[in-house]
């Protein structure tokens, strides 16, 4: 009994305490408190919000988002955009559709029911009009870095001078917390680049954390319900064992034999 | 008690009975004897019906929506995550499944080493639980495939291209292996195929292994054979079914903490990449359940004896019951084995901690070392262990170490040194 709750605290412990990746190079990360971390986590509602208008301004004329549709802006556990502004949002956007009636493929304004669209046809123009380098897509980005958000938020305030003994090519530029240092996007965010509709100051520090907060939401749509439902569902296993608990004890008890 | 005699109380259940005497077998399941003195590492057999059980719920659904095609598998995956009802849900469940799964197998083979579970009578069980195993590693393998990830392709790549050190017709092997001359999606297909038929393949080895299991009835923490049914038994109803059920949900809670608030933690973050045959990640490792094993592969220099290496390591403990020499089954009981069994549990932990590292410099000398140690445990300490250890002295019954102090004890004692 006693070894079975050390088991279980120790596997517990020991998974709780392990970053994603052991093979990692290890490396300080920014921190900042996110409202999404912890069982209770929600997103901040206002930061994804803005998160989102930094995403569409400045990430999006380059990184795509191929897994989100304009309805999931204005669904629960998202940035809760009323419908009207979701629609508005997916108009603002040209999408190619068809072919029509007389084969012809045509544009119209986006709907909920769309795609982001792409800011590139595919990744060969995507590479072709970035030197080479193929600007990921941010759908899943948050999940599929080994140090999550904390990685992102980082690595958008990484960028600095290169050391005197390193050396750049055109177009590669130094980033502290990228993996090897070298990375092939610019500094994508500066002081004041984008004017917050709530009037938040938007430097890069709140600009990254924004943006980072809204890729967390965008990997993980429905991480508000998981955590919910999570927080019910563990407190219901805990009184039902309780309760199976005593019950073991009292059919237990009739026989000489320890539980 | 016994099942020969029982006979269904209804008219309509003795009709049914004598025709198909599935009556007889659920009173057979419910009276079946079991030591009243199994402890908690006992109801992990119960743990893993529950984890198969929940690996094939939660994996049809899943295959209603997947597809199983190298352009739409990415893609279909982050539909179920997005838009399918309680998809994240049931996905979860299912990827944090095969990690429980794995950690409920490794302390059920563990506990099985420690109280010599896989002894005379009882050799049949351990081998078709080292078949079960080796299919759940297959199954696991091909599932972690499935997402079409990063890690899934290139880990696809890694494992299917051991076969090619076999001589001559590994190349081929290979090739027959992909559908092509890499891995696409005729691997993915049939990958597909496979990981949804072998749950099915493990159920029906589970139901021979617990059939198994009731013929001599279980071993239990003293390791002794007992009269059953006598004192030394409980019915299976209700005393181990809320035992089980108890153990069970404390596991669950272990569980939901994962799928809740931790699910991707397991995982490796390369696999929300799309799979891209032009770009290798930088490392490649498997899933924390495999990786003793891929320990053990690298630590081999030569490519061909890695996979004998590796595979020998599993398949030695099919031939465990006659490895191991000694007549004494519970480890409680053999002060000298009991050491050896924790440095092998510590060893086994190493090699998979050298397994998620770089394989070089101190890493793989470790991953060496504690390869050696892993074949020397079975091949020659076991061996030997049985004919120089000094046994403790065994209880004759159960009861006698429950209540202390009884006659048995001493009388036990005395066997003990007239053997001598």
């Amino acid at each position: 009994m006693k070894n079975l709750f050390k088991l279980f605290s120790i596997i517990i412990i020991i998974t709780a305490s392990n970053s994603y990746s052991f093979a990692a190079e290890k490396v300080e990360y920014l921190k900042t408190d996110w409202s999404f971390k912890g069982i209770f986590g929600k997103f901040d509602r206002a930061s994804l919000q803005r998160g989102y208008q930094v995403y569409t301004e400045v990430c999006a004329s380059c990184h795509s988002m191929k897994y989100l549709s304009y309805r999931n802006l204005a669904e629960k556990g998202g940035p809760e955009f009323s419908i009207a502004q979701a629609k508005a949002i997916a108009a603002s956007f040209e999408v190619t559709d068809g072919p029509n009636s007389d084969g012809e493929m045509f544009t119209r304004p986006g709907k909920l029911s769309d795609k982001f669209v792409m800011p590139y046809d595919n990744v060969k123009a995507a590479q072709a009009a970035n030197g080479g380098a193929y600007p990921p897509d941010m759908s899943v980005l948050v999940k599929a870095r080994g140090g999550g958000v904390d990685y992102i938020y980082s690595l958008l305030q990484g960028y600095e001078e290169a050391p005197n003994d390193v050396s750049l090519d055109d177009g590669v530029y130094y980033n502290k917390f990228m993996y090897g240092n070298k990375i092939r996007m610019a500094a994508p965010l500066s002081d004041g680049l984008v004017e917050y509709g709530d009037g938040t100051n938007a430097t890069v520090e709140q600009m990254s954390k924004d943006v980072t907060t809204f890729l967390m939401w965008s990997a993980e749509p429905h991480l508000e319900a998981r955590h919910q439902m999570g927080f019910k569902a563990i407190v219901y296993l805990i009184i039902l064992t309780v309760l199976v608990y005593f019950s073991m004890k009292k059919i237990w008890s009739r026989v000489e034999s320890e539980v | 008690m016994s099942d020969h005699d029982y006979r269904p109380k209804s008219k309509v259940g003795q009709w049914f009975n004598d025709r198909l005497p599935l009556l007889t077998l659920a009173n057979h399941l419910t009276d079946y004897p079991t030591p009243k003195n199994l402890n908690y590492w006992w109801t992990f057999g119960g743990i893993l019906t529950f984890c198969l059980i929940t690996q094939i719920v939660t994996g049809l659904t899943l295959a209603m929506h997947y597809i199983a095609h190298a352009d739409m598998a990415f893609e279909s995956v982050e539909h179920i995550m997005r838009d399918v009802n309680y998809g994240w849900l049931i996905r979860y469940i299912h990827a944090n499944g095969a990690s429980m799964f794995f950690l409920a197998v490794y302390i059920h083979i563990f506990r099985s080493l420690f109280y010599g579970s896989y002894k005379s009578p009882r050799e049949i069980i351990w081998i078709l639980g080292i078949i079960i195993y080796l299919l759940m590693m297959a199954a696991a393998f091909m599932g972690y495939v499935l997402p079409w990830g990063q890690m899934s392709f290139w880990g696809a790549t890694v494992i299917t291209n051991l076969f090619s050190a076999i001589p001559l017709v590994g190349e081929g092997i290979v090739t027959w292996l992909w559908g092509g001359y890499s891995v696409d999606n005729p691997t993915l297909t049939r990958f597909f195929t496979l990981h949804y038929l072998i749950p099915f393949l493990i159920l029906g080895l589970v139901v021979l292994h617990i059939w198994a299991l009731h013929v001599p009835g279980n071993n239990n923490p003293v390791g002794i054979d007992i009269k059953k049914p006598s004192k030394d038994t409980v019915p299976f109803h209700p005393y181990i079914v809320i035992k089980d059920g108890f153990a069970l949900l404390m596991f669950m809670i272990v569980f939901a903490f994962f799928v809740f608030y931790a699910p991707n933690i397991l995982g490796h973050a390369d696999n929300y990449i799309e799979a891209n045959p032009m770009v290798t990640p930088a490392h490649i490792v498997p899933e924390w359940y495999l990786l003793p094993f891929y320990a053990i592969l690298r630590s081999v220099p030569d490519k061909l004896l890695g996979v004998v290496a590796m595979l020998s390591a599993i398949l030695i403990l099919a031939v465990l019951p006659w490895l191991d020499t000694s007549k004494i089954r519970s480890a409680v009981f053999r002060p000298l084995y009991k050491q050896f069994y924790w440095i092998l549990v510590a060893d086994v932990l190493i090699l998979g901690y050298v397994g998620a590292m770089p394989a070089e410099g101190l890493y793989l000398l470790i991953a060496r070392v504690a390869t050696a140690y892993y074949f020397l445990h079975f091949l020659v300490i076991l061996p030997v262990l049985g004919f120089k250890e000094k046994t403790l002295p065994v209880p004759l019954s159960i009861t006698e170490p429950v209540l202390g102090g009884s006659p048995n004890l001493a009388a036990a004692r005395n066997q003990e040194s007239k053997i001598e």
